[in-house]
């Protein structure tokens, strides 16, 4: 989009030099930036490249090691939010910053610092999100609510403050392809009436339907500006990677062997007020097959997750098959023993424990499979030869195995879990987010290792919220909606318009909506 | 039973209640804002010991009163720099300051042991204390105990409906969220804690000036202990605070006079175990009710937070 | 702000290992100021607290005497805090596994026999751990935090010891006192060094902290332990009994508190009376933290928190130190221990003027 008719003052936010290390890693390096008024741009780059930490300094959440920020043509510092929002900065965050127990305008309130009366607030919420098309109820408690519908909260809060420059930290990952196109709505109204939007994503698609500009950032450093209209998939993916973009190729047909994994009315209750229950689940996964399950962050993801690595055990024994053998009533350990892997949403503190050595933490899934005991004893060589071996396999870039995990980047512990499951050679795998915060290099292996491990014959499921990542990599997909699954289809012939219907999302008012949603998901 | 005892019996109810109520309402503030103190017990005998001996020695209950509040805050500020600033875990810093408090108070209170004091004034309303029944029971407490009421429904009106009242909920709740909206998460905290210091200051101050009213080690008996246990069986809300405290008041009355009764038979110190029995018995039963998983501890409590730098 | 801090990516071992040591220079420093605040010259103060102890045969004795029941506790309290499970109330274990095994001594008292000293310590393991069932079984059981119920139970078991030397275990031929009738032989530990009370105790603290180094160390039980405090979801995520590993966690350490309990009335005491324990469990909790965890740094700790127990004693002798400067020592000693792990995991650094 190019705005017309206005002749453009200077950049309203230009940045210079802005530098930000970390501990073994420079994370924003002299990075330049300049966004116009009414201007939507795009900051480009794939995890770990920067963006986040770049807008957390303009935000002044985190405090820049060099460089200056100038605001409407001058220097400005910002030391706090608060100092952010008086310039007239806004910002959604990725992560969201809301109080899952308080309210939608308590929520609202403490983002903004002049909330005035509560009744006077409540009255221009429902002002500002009727006129953006963001329906919001103001006394709800967050924790009740879509992640779809807390966005919303982030960015009326925003709305409320007027502001000259909104930016947006991948907005887009959490929504239904359809909120998405609500979303683009939104914002462009907001640039006609002259805000700056600076729109941080790697997703290529949106770049070149949404913004004006992009500045292309790799590495934490800018490697390009330029305008993306003009600029082809491609071409930006080759600035944003520094290489071409693997377009996967869809695999070959391979030849399907035995039902591996077979869940059958999977019932789970909610484990807390904000957790989601799991419906009457019900797939099976084949030996050779890649099986995905896309869907909403929070629809019950990680509940079925948990269902199916054992640390949530079932009623019904039959709910869970592995192998043929009943292990619904089974906790983790058993079902392990049954030839499952399980690869968690969770790296830090989950699938891994951060203080713990390489080594320790071969032991923590692989002890019995990998017969590295005796007699209750701890066989250290042997539990070292495996870290060396998923280390060398899995090319996981750390000197040594007696380093912590903690201290390995996002990709590199990705890929350590990955293996330390692969080589423990499963009949069914699970995984879960199995690229999230990974980069390029390291999410190509990493899918390149599980389609061989299907091709050798092991069923694999793959929960992500990604839909991109699903359809490159799975055979068949489902949709998980509210802890209820859809009937599965062949990924080849899914389109992506129908499972954004199914993907739903909006849980609160919106009855047109679900009437579409209840009528695709049970004519079937 | 008379009505003169019973008012009389309700009367010490109330006295061994109020200092319950104190900390409790202090550690409850403490932990809305995500930190979890457990060395109240020894910020009550700082209290105690100061409240004191600074009464004693000045004449002045008020100036005892202040500084009792103070050396709690003092206390409690050793929690904060070590948790917050330092990072330091928050249980092992609170035992720590128990233990510290123990020694300390027993050490500054060396001198006073025996020391006779007068208890605080009652201050009776006028016209309203000698109405029968209500008049003792409503009208004629000294400072602290209107003070303990008064500071409950101030806590119950603060965070419910004051601006920094939800901001501090809004810190315990995610201090993450808190941190990258632009609040001093760590600011934040350090005022929590210091007020809950001052309050199991004001909750000493009320046993050695009040209740009992002497200096004796270790004269809080765990009752810092029993004050943390209310505040999860309030579920973090003042107004059960006050019942909570009202109640355990009532267990240590009720097996006192049980052992003024002659004990049924039952030795004095099997009664005594009643307090801490009944704390366990209702920790249990706030655990294992049908209300579990709805007590609404703030999400942050206990947790270590460090700003980004 | 003048320094920078950042997290390190490593724990610092060096440091890990340094802190204790920085620690114990920093509360003799504050010491140091607080016997001057209280009138005492520093240095001879600090000389009958911290030297003068060890310049005897006898007094390192009753070092060792003092450091037995601190390492057992100790070493059983450290499991449960590196699983993130926080028995504070090893005092009462003590006690109550006091109370268990001196009711065996009593009951076959007069008699003769080898078999009675190893039936006290079981009745002491036993006792120690029953008492710490309970927080065990409430918390696995109904959630309840162990913190508060395993301390609520220390003020039961000290009026339950009150009420049985006053009433049915009080020696008959005892005056009224307050305390029961004086072991016999075949009920008292043997001592291993001539002319003091040094006990079997001390050897058996130290056999104790060498068993749970190698459980801690080499076994998957230590592995699933330290798996456990660190990341609870990967403890779930493995499939760990984490319910199990609770129950092993506060038996042990019940147990253990228990044996020592029965050790210090088999040996030193060698009866029950009001006031078995001068607040082993509790000082035990900051040997745990000042051996960091580790059962022999444990062993090294409880040396020097005996030290601050005789120490005391001898300065209240010697210049008239009070009684209660022991507890400010070690309420000190611990805030600068936390205090100096901030080291461990954060680096501080002046920061560089940045400017462009």
């Amino acid at each position: 989009m190019v705005s017309i008719g206005i002749e453009r003052p200077g950049p309203r936010l230009q940045a210079r030099g802005l530098t930000k290390r970390f501990p073994g890693v420079v994370a924003a390096d002299k990075v330049d930036l300049s966004v116009a008024p009414g201007e939507i741009h795009a900051l480009l780059g794939e995890n770990g490249a920067g963006k986040s930490t770049l807008v957390r300094m303009i935000y002044g959440v985190l405090p820049p090691d060099g460089g200056q920020i100038h605001w409407e043509g001058r220097p400005a510092r910002i030391e706090s939010p608060r100092a952010a929002r008086r310039l007239g900065i806004g910002m959604v965050f990725q992560h969201f910053s809301l109080f899952e127990a308080m309210t939608v305008l308590e929520n609202v309130a403490l983002g903004i610092d002049n909330p005035g009366a509560m009744a006077d607030l409540a009255r221009r919420v429902s002002e500002v999100s009727a006129s953006y098309g963001l329906p919001l109820d103001p006394r709800r408690g967050v924790h009740t609510l879509s992640v779809g519908e807390r966005q919303r909260i982030e960015i009326v809060r925003s709305l409320l403050q007027n502001p000259k420059l909104l930016i947006m930290d991948e907005p887009t990952s959490v929504l239904t392809p359809q909120e998405v196109e609500r979303l683009f709505k939104t914002l462009r109204q907001l640039a006609r009436e002259g805000c700056s939007i600076l729109y941080i994503s790697h997703k290529l698609d949106e770049i070149k339907a949404l913004c004006d500009r992009a500045t292309i950032l790799r590495g934490g450093r800018v490697v390009a500006e330029c305008d993306p209209s003009e600029e082809t998939k491609g071409s930006l993916a080759r600035l944003m990677i520094g290489a071409d973009l693997k377009t996967a190729k869809r695999r070959a047909e391979t030849e399907r062997g035995p039902v591996r994994l077979t869940v059958e009315g999977l019932d789970l209750p909610a484990e807390s007020l904000h957790g989601t229950a799991l419906r009457k689940v019900s797939f099976n996964v084949r030996a050779g097959e890649i099986f995905g399950i896309a869907g909403v962050a929070g629809n019950g993801q990680k509940e079925l997750e948990l269902a199916l690595s054992g640390e949530r055990r079932a009623k019904d024994a039959g709910a869970v098959r592995i192998q043929g053998q009943e292990a619904g009533h089974l906790g983790a350990r058993a079902r392990r023993r049954l030839g499952l892997g399980c690869v968690p949403e969770g790296r830090r503190g989950h699938g891994a424990v951060p203080d713990m050595s390489l080594v320790e933490n071969m032991i923590l899934s692989g002890y019995e499979r990998m017969n590295l005991l005796s007699t209750g004893f701890i066989k250290k060589d042997a539990a070292r030869r495996f870290a060396e071996n998923v280390v060398v396999d899995f090319d996981v870039r750390a000197p040594g195995t007696a380093i912590s995990a903690g201290s390995l980047s996002g990709g590199n512990l990705q890929k350590l879990i990955v293996g330390r499951e692969i080589l423990q050679t499963p009949g069914v795998l699970i995984v879960s987010q199995p690229t999230w915060g990974v980069d390029a290099g390291a999410a190509a292996a990493i899918h390149r290792a599980l389609a061989d491990l299907a091709a050798k014959g092991a069923a694999v499921v793959i929960i992500s919220q990604d839909l991109d990542e699903l359809l490159e990599t799975t055979d068949r997909l489902a949709v998980i909606d509210r802890g209820v699954l859809s009937d599965p289809m062949v990924t080849a012939q899914a389109s992506i318009e129908d499972i954004g219907l199914m993907m739903g999302g909006v849980h609160g008012p919106a009855p047109v909506h679900d009437e579409a949603l209840g009528s695709r998901r049970y004519a079937v | 039973m008379s009505a003169e005892t019973a008012v009389l019996v309700m009367l010490t109810v109330i006295s061994a209640a109020t200092p319950l109520l104190f900390a409790a309402l202090g550690e409850l503030v403490v932990e809305k804002s995500g930190v979890l103190n457990l060395g109240v017990e020894g910020m009550m005998l700082a209290g105690a010991v100061a409240g004191f001996a600074v009464t004693v020695s000045t004449g002045s209950a008020v100036l005892g009163i202040v500084c009792a509040a103070l050396a709690g805050a003092l206390m409690a500020l050793i929690f904060g720099v070590l948790t917050l600033t330092l990072a330091a875990n928050q249980v092992a810093t609170g035992l720590a300051l128990t233990i510290f408090g123990v020694g300390l108070s027993a050490l500054l209170g060396a001198g006073f042991v025996g020391v006779p004091v007068a208890p605080l004034p009652k201050l009776a309303v006028p016209g309203l204390s000698d109405l029968a029944v209500i008049g003792p029971l409503l009208f004629a407490h000294d400072a602290l105990v209107y003070l303990s009421i008064l500071a409950t429904a101030g806590i119950g009106w603060f965070l419910a409906r004051t601006r920094a009242g939800m901001i501090l909920r809004a810190v315990g709740e995610s201090d993450e969220s808190a941190h990258s909206i632009g609040y001093n998460v760590i600011r934040v905290r350090y005022l929590a804690v210091l007020f809950g210091g001052a309050m199991s200051g004001l909750a000493g101050a009320f046993l050695s000036l009040s209740h009992t009213p002497m200096w004796a080690e270790e004269m809080t008996a765990g009752r810092g202990w029993i004050a943390l246990a209310l505040v999860v069986f309030s579920s973090w809300r003042p107004g059960r605070v006050l019942l909570g405290a009202y109640l355990f008041g009532g267990v240590t009355i009720l097996q006192l006079h049980a052992q003024g009764a002659g004990g049924l038979g039952i030795p004095a110190q099997v009664l005594s175990m009643l307090p801490y029995l009944a704390t366990i018995a209702v920790l249990t039963i706030i655990a294992a009710g049908p209300w579990r998983g709805r007590l609404d501890a703030p999400a942050c409590l206990g947790k270590l937070f460090r700003p980004p730098t | 702000m003048p320094f920078r801090i950042d997290r390190r990516r490593e724990m610092s071992r060096g440091l890990l290992y340094l802190s204790p040591v920085l620690a114990v220079a920093m509360t003799v420093l504050t010491g140091f100021a607080l016997f001057a605040a209280l009138g005492q010259d520093p240095l001879p103060a600090l000389y009958h607290f911290g030297i003068s102890p060890l310049t005897t045969l006898y007094g390192v004795s009753e070092l060792l005497v003092k450091a037995a029941p601190l390492i057992t506790i100790a070493v059983g309290l450290a499991v449960g805090f590196r699983a993130n499970v926080w028995n504070i109330g090893a005092e009462g274990q003590l006690t109550f596994g006091a109370i268990a095994a001196g009711v065996v001594a009593l009951n076959f008292w007069g008699e003769e026999g080898g078999w009675i000293l190893p039936l006290m310590c079981l009745a002491g393991v036993l006792g120690g751990m029953a008492y710490a069932a309970v927080p065990a079984f409430l918390k696995t059981r109904f959630g309840v935090n162990e913190i508060l119920t395993s301390l609520m139970l220390t003020y039961v078991a000290a009026l339950l010891l009150s009420a049985l030397v006053f009433g049915p275990l009080k020696d008959p031929a005892g005056f009224n006192f307050p305390q029961s009738r004086m072991f016999t032989d075949s009920a008292l530990l043997p001592i291993i060094l001539a002319g003091t009370r040094l006990h079997f105790g001390a050897v058996a603290a130290l056999m104790i902290a060498v068993a749970v180094w190698v459980l801690m160390t080499f076994t998957i039980v230590g592995f699933q332990l330290r798996v456990l405090g660190q990341a609870p979801a990967a403890a779930r995520y493995a499939g760990f009994h984490g319910k199990r590993l609770i129950w092993i966690c506060l038996l042990m350490s019940g147990g253990l508190a228990g044996l020592a309990g029965t050790f210090e009335i088999a040996g030193p005491i060698g009866q029950l009376i009001p006031a078995i324990t001068p607040g082993y469990g509790f000082t035990a909790i900051i040997v745990a933290f000042l051996g960091r965890l580790h059962p022999l740094g444990i062993v090294l700790a409880g040396l020097v928190m005996a030290l601050s127990y005789i120490g005391g004693e001898n300065a209240q002798v010697e210049v008239g130190l009070p009684q209660a400067a022991t507890g400010v020592f070690q309420g000190l000693l611990l805030f600068f221990l936390l205090a100096s792990d901030f080291l461990v995991r954060y680096r501080v650094r002046l920061a560089r003027r940045v400017t462009e």
